[in-house]
């Protein structure tokens, strides 16, 4: 009945998805060499960072089993306060900006957070009102302007894109954040609390643990992880509007489906989340290398979400209990 | 953590010893149209296994959720070590002592087998974070205590619910536990796996824990417990030391009713065979299943909670798909695959679970009433409310339903009346043969006489009646013919002067001879 | 059978049987206390506030003008309305708006004339419906992300096909759909739309296929336990909620004569807004045609006001979204403070 470690580690989805995305990468290295170099591999992984930090937090919520749609809203939102903050005092040091981002950014998942759990309210109704909401503000404050390239600091549109151990540093914050999730999910008890809220809520309450809470600390993750990307967004491509970001949602969304997190809650690993944010960053990227329009990429990652969605649930019917003895006996 | 006496032989010097660890006074529980507990009485002593012992419904499991912080009672105290305790949640039972096996395996699918064991209590390390290897070296500590073979490691839903079961077990061990609750810990196990539990029992006993267990099973009862309580309908009506009792007299308090209950006088008329099934089988659930039925009959199903009963039942009604069997209606040959093929063939169920598959909770009492026969009262397609109502109405009022109006809500309720409703719904598609699953669970005294009532009605007017039922009297009471299934099996029938509470009981539980 | 009548347990057969009620309460009494009044109430507050906001209100003109805010969307909303009340959601519509929309303007690009256009707009509807239908019920797959996925997918099918083009030259006579007028100021979507609420109103409230879908929002399994076939209704709503989408296509494309990829967006969450403000619950199994009915008219009332007081469209979605919570909070807030004081 148990397998050995190897045999279960080369089932796993996480190790079909990073057969796939190989797969993938040599195909397109097969007649496009130049994109496995190691820089441009660096520069996907780089443009890939802002996915993997809001999947990341995405999963949290998922784990849970909510949603949270708001957060392209309140990565845009954050960026243009930050940005705003920025024109006004330039001289404002960047651990300051990066604290008010995730201030920010952490009070809008709390808002979230908060209406699921003393309101009782549907995570995707909150959140499909609250990226409106958030969305409408954004046009509130800058009054629909743009914040461009020459209005910001130098040093704030330098942060991310400064270089160390020649990785940007927006790819640091991505692998920092990875390394930190890992250690959340596997080592605390937050962590733990995460898969048995959404694996079986009704036991959570059994052992102690408080779902709404739990649920609600979920939000408030990814809305934190939501601001401090949106600094990082802003920041790197220099410019702040209303529009920024626009669907972003769903490709987080599709990020964590594809990684096998189980929209039903409990199930999915932060590798999961990873490699499903690395596989749509590097369909991005490569679709102009191998020259088919960018206009491709909102449907490739819808196909994506239904193929996943459907494979999850193929994969992980539930086994009937069972009664017959000789049955189990001859599992 | 427990004391770190492992012997078996050291014997808690408290032992029966006249002191309670836990005692329970005037607790009583409401919900909304049910009176789960009144004014109940419990005291569990180091040392000691106390059997509580009761049917369905008795109020075992909701003193199950006080003792562990789900439920708060409405009335009473709980008193441990003396002291009065208030368990708000679940963390607050546990921190007093309390640690509970339960029914039906509490535990995470996804989550490793260390992490089941100590969810909620996991040890830390340095920055707060989980000790992960001394948490599986103590999961691997309590698991060899019990005798469990099981690698902290693996993911739980990779185990067979033997398995599960002793992950539980360890669970429950791991919380530095005084008192410990076992909610019919050998429901679903095999006879090898029930004596490990025993034998583990009795390890428990000797570290001087209290022990409250529950079961319905006699000669476990027999075999383990010290002491005895036994509820009835909410209520305790009966305490003592097991070596001053008899099955009998456990019987007798625990059924009660079977004294002062009358159940309808029939004189069964039976006609031709309306049902003939032949080697019903489900890949997991029941297996070879067969019997036939005749109309004007009342076949009963008895057989502890778990047996496959049910299972088959909805298989009977088209739920799921059986993987092997026949049915012959009238002798014709037919094929069941989902209950509206059922319904036109005259079958209908009425399930044990109302809330979620009787009773359509949010719709009126005469929706639920037409829901099944729709196409009777409308034309083209279209309702036609008069006709929906004189059809509830017919119906409602044979079962003497207690309502304010027939487009009251039948969520507002009680379950007596929701299940006259349920009843009602199938008896207006005139059925040819009615499955009713424990159909007085949980409900008032004065519905349930009314419902055998009807049965016995039905029966006569010549309609075939299949009654599945875990409580002896009932079956007894009720039923022409009785099979009686365990593990999934068919095991025997018993008909006349054969039908008696201890053949019932001793076929249910598999014991071959009486006990002396 | 139906000869025997059963007295009570107890009694000795003698004693009268009780005789139930139908209703406790007549029809004005529950209207009284219903959701639909109140929204009323508040369709004639926005509708007295407009006109003393602005006097270009009440011009007869304007007023039909305004009905465009909410004639496609309500369309939608109805068979939304359907779909959430048994439990499950659409969040695909505009996209198929999208898809329907791009599928009619490549069909003029090979000539097609007006019929064939109407017929390519409601098929493209159907079959978007039919491919959510079939993830749904036929794998077993919860409705929010299969349709998260769709709206993903039919918006950018609608972008490969487009990029950053547009489709235009639509024939004259497809412009009556969207800018018709039947009767003075009465346009054909009004029309239409007073058509359609009519007809989804007769089917959920008056006939048995109305009456499954709230058994199955109640009560999936009881349902299911009841003999219904939950799956093939289910599929019937997602069928209906496309068709609609194809509807509202087609009104929507004669109405702007232009199809972009980007065409409705946004308009999921303003149908499942309207939805829910018409009092549908969002947890499905309750609520009325009626209630959707008059919260059309309540949201195109607020933009139209927004619209003369220049309020940008961005603002209004704030409005939107906090009605969207609001309306779903206030009564979870009010129930609690009920039984608080209780």
């Amino acid at each position: 009945m148990s397998m050995s470690p190897t045999m279960r580690l080369l089932k796993s989805r996480e190790a079909i998805l990073a057969g796939a995305i190989l797969l993938l990468t040599l195909a397109i290295a097969i007649r496009f060499p130049a994109f496995i170099k190691p820089s441009t591999l660096a520069n996907v992984f780089n443009d890939t960072a802002p996915l993997i930090i809001l999947a990341l937090g995405q999963m949290a919520v998922i784990l849970t089993r909510c949603i949270d749609l708001s957060v392209a809203a309140n990565l845009a939102l954050t960026g243009m306060a930050v940005a705003m903050l920025n024109t006004l005092m330039p001289g404002l040091p960047i651990p300051v900006i990066l604290l008010v981002a995730i201030a920010l950014g952490a009070l809008m998942g709390l808002v979230n957070g908060l209406l699921v759990w003393k309101l009782d309210i549907p995570p995707i109704v909150v959140t499909l009102g609250t990226m409106t909401i958030y969305r409408g503000i954004i046009f509130l404050i800058s009054d629909g302007q743009w914040i461009n390239a020459h209005e910001m600091s130098d040093a704030f549109k330098a942060f991310p894109r400064a270089v160390i151990l020649g990785l940007p540093v927006l790819s640091w914050i991505a692998i920092i954040i990875a390394g930190a999730f890992i250690l959340l999910i596997r080592r605390t008890p937050l962590g733990r609390a995460f898969y048995a809220v959404g694996g079986n809520p009704h036991a959570a309450v059994y052992t102690g643990i408080n779902v709404g809470m739990t649920q609600c600390l979920a939000f408030v993750m990814s809305g934190a992880l939501a601001g401090l990307t949106g600094y990082l967004w802003i920041a790197r491509y220099a410019v702040a509007y209303v529009d920024i970001a626009g669907g972003f949602e769903l490709e987080v969304v599709a990020a964590c489906v594809i990684g096998g997190i189980s929209i039903a809650g409990g199930l999915g690993s932060v590798g999961g989340a990873l490699l499903g944010a690395l596989f749509l960053g590097i369909v991005k990227n490569a679709l102009p290398v191998v020259n088919i329009s960018p206009f491709w990429q909102l449907a490739i990652s819808g196909s994506a979400i239904i193929i996943a969605v459907a494979f999850n649930a193929t994969s992980s019917q539930t086994k009937g209990r069972v009664i017959l003895k000789k049955v189990e006996l001859a599992l | 953590m427990l004391a770190s006496s492992q012997g078996n032989e050291y014997v808690h010097p408290a032992a029966g010893v006249g002191t309670p660890v836990l005692s329970l006074s005037g607790i009583s529980k409401f919900f909304p149209g049910v009176k789960a507990l009144s004014d109940v009485e419990l005291e569990l002593y180091p040392g000691e296994v106390t059997a509580l012992v009761g049917e369905n419904g008795a109020g075992k499991s909701t003193i199950v959720k006080i003792l562990t912080g789900i439920y708060q009672p409405d009335g009473g105290t709980i008193t441990v070590d003396g002291k009065a305790q208030v368990f708000a949640t679940a963390q607050d039972a546990a921190h007093a002592g309390v640690t509970a096996i339960h029914q039906e395996t509490v535990l995470f699918d996804e989550l490793s087998v260390a992490e089941n064991i100590f969810i909620g209590h996991a040890p830390k390390g340095r920055f707060g974070l989980l000790d992960l290897p001394k948490m599986r070296a103590m999961a691997k500590d309590l698991l060899d205590r019990i005798g469990a073979r099981l690698d902290p490691d693996a993911t739980l839903k990779d185990l067979g619910i033997a398995n599960k079961h002793l992950v539980a077990i360890a669970r429950a061990l791991s919380i530095d536990a005084k008192i410990v609750i076992m909610d019919e810990p050998t429901a679903s196990l095999s006879h090898k796996e029930i004596e490990e539990t025993y034998a583990l029992v009795d390890r428990l006993k000797a570290e001087g824990k209290a022990i409250l267990f529950i079961s319905h099973k006699f000669d476990e009862i027999f075999r383990i417990a010290d002491r005895y309580t036994v509820f009835r309908d909410g209520q305790k009506v009966g305490s003592g030391k097991m070596d001053s009792v008899q099955e009998a007299d456990l019987i007798q308090l625990m059924v009660g009713r079977s004294v002062d209950q009358v159940f309808p006088k029939r004189e069964p008329k039976l006609g031709p065979e309306v049902l003939r099934v032949v080697g019903y089988a489900h890949p997991t659930e029941f297996e070879d299943i067969g019997f036939s039925l005749r109309q004007g009959e009342i076949l009963g199903f008895y057989g502890l909670v778990g047996a496959g009963r049910s299972e088959f039942m909805q298989a009977l009604f088209g739920i799921t798909k059986p993987s092997k069997g026949a049915i012959r209606i009238d002798e014709i040959v037919a094929v069941i695959r989902t209950p509206n093929e059922a319904i036109s063939h005259g079958i209908v169920y009425v399930p044990e679970d109302r809330g979620t598959q009787g009773a359509v909770k949010g719709l009126p009492i005469f929706q639920n009433v037409t829901l099944p026969s729709l196409s009777k009262t409308s034309r083209n397609g279209f309702l036609r409310l008069a006709e929906e109502f004189a059809l509830a109405r017919e119906y409602t009022q044979r079962l003497d339903l207690r309502a304010a109006a027939l487009d009251q809500d039948i969520g507002e309720l009680s379950g007596g009346n929701q299940q006259k409703v349920v009843i009602a719904k199938w008896l207006a598609t005139k059925p040819r043969v009615i499955i009713l699953d424990e159909p007085t669970k949980g409900i008032d005294i004065g519905s349930k006489a009314a419902v055998h009532e009807f049965m016995a009605e039905l029966a006569a007017q010549g309609l075939a009646v299949v009654m599945v039922s875990s409580e002896i009297p009932e079956v007894l009471g009720m039923s022409d013919r009785v099979i009686v299934m365990r593990e999934g099996r068919v095991v025997s029938e018993f008909e006349g002067e054969d039908l008696t509470p201890e053949n019932l009981v001793r076929a249910a539980a598999g014991i071959e001879e009486a006990r002396p | 059978m139906s000869t025997v009548s059963l007295a009570t347990a107890s009694d000795d057969g003698a004693a009268p049987v009780r005789q139930l009620p139908d209703r406790l309460r007549t029809r004005l009494q529950r209207f009284v206390g219903s959701w639909e009044l109140l929204l009323l109430v508040v369709a004639a507050a926005v509708f007295v506030t407009n006109s003393l906001a602005s006097p270009y209100f009440l011009d007869p003109w304007n007023l039909s003008d305004a009905t465009y805010n909410f004639t496609e969307k309500a369309m939608i909303a109805f068979a939304m309305a359907l779909l959430i009340i048994s439990g499950e959601i659409d969040l695909s519509v505009a996209s198929i708006i999208a898809l329907a929309s791009t599928a009619m303007g490549l069909a003029v690009q090979f000539g097609a004339d007006t019929s064939t256009l109407v017929l390519c707009g409601l098929l493209v509807g159907l079959a978007c419906g039919a491919f959510n239908g079939l993830l749904v019920t036929g794998l077993g797959l919860p409705s929010i992300v299969v349709t998260i996925g769709t709206m993903s997918l039919f918006r950018g099918l609608s972008y490969i096909v487009l990029g950053d083009k547009a489709y235009t030259g639509y024939p004259d006579s497809f412009a009556f759909f969207g800018q018709g007028y039947v009767w003075w100021v009465i346009s054909f979507e009004l029309v239409l739309f007073g058509v359609i609420a009519a007809v989804f109103a007769v089917l959920l409230h008056w006939t048995n296929f109305g009456r499954v879908i709230y058994a199955i929002g109640n009560n999936p399994t009881g349902a299911l336990f009841s003999g219904i076939r939950v799956p093939r209704v289910k599929f019937a709503l997602f069928l209906l909620t496309g068709l609609m989408s194809g509807v509202a296509a087609i009104c929507l494309t004669s109405r702007l004569g232009a199809t972009r990829p980007s065409i409705a967006s946004g308009w999921e969450l303003e149908v499942v807004t309207m939805v829910v403000l018409g009092g549908i619950n969002i947890l499905g199994g309750s609520g009325t045609i009626p209630g959707v009915f008059i919260a059309a008219f309540v949201m195109g009332m607020v933009t139209f006001g927004f619209g003369l007081l220049n309020v940008p469209g961005i603002v209004m979605s704030i409005f939107i979204g906090l009605l969207l919570i609001s309306v779903i909070a206030l009564p979870r807030l009010w129930r609690r403070y009920a039984s608080r004081k209780a």
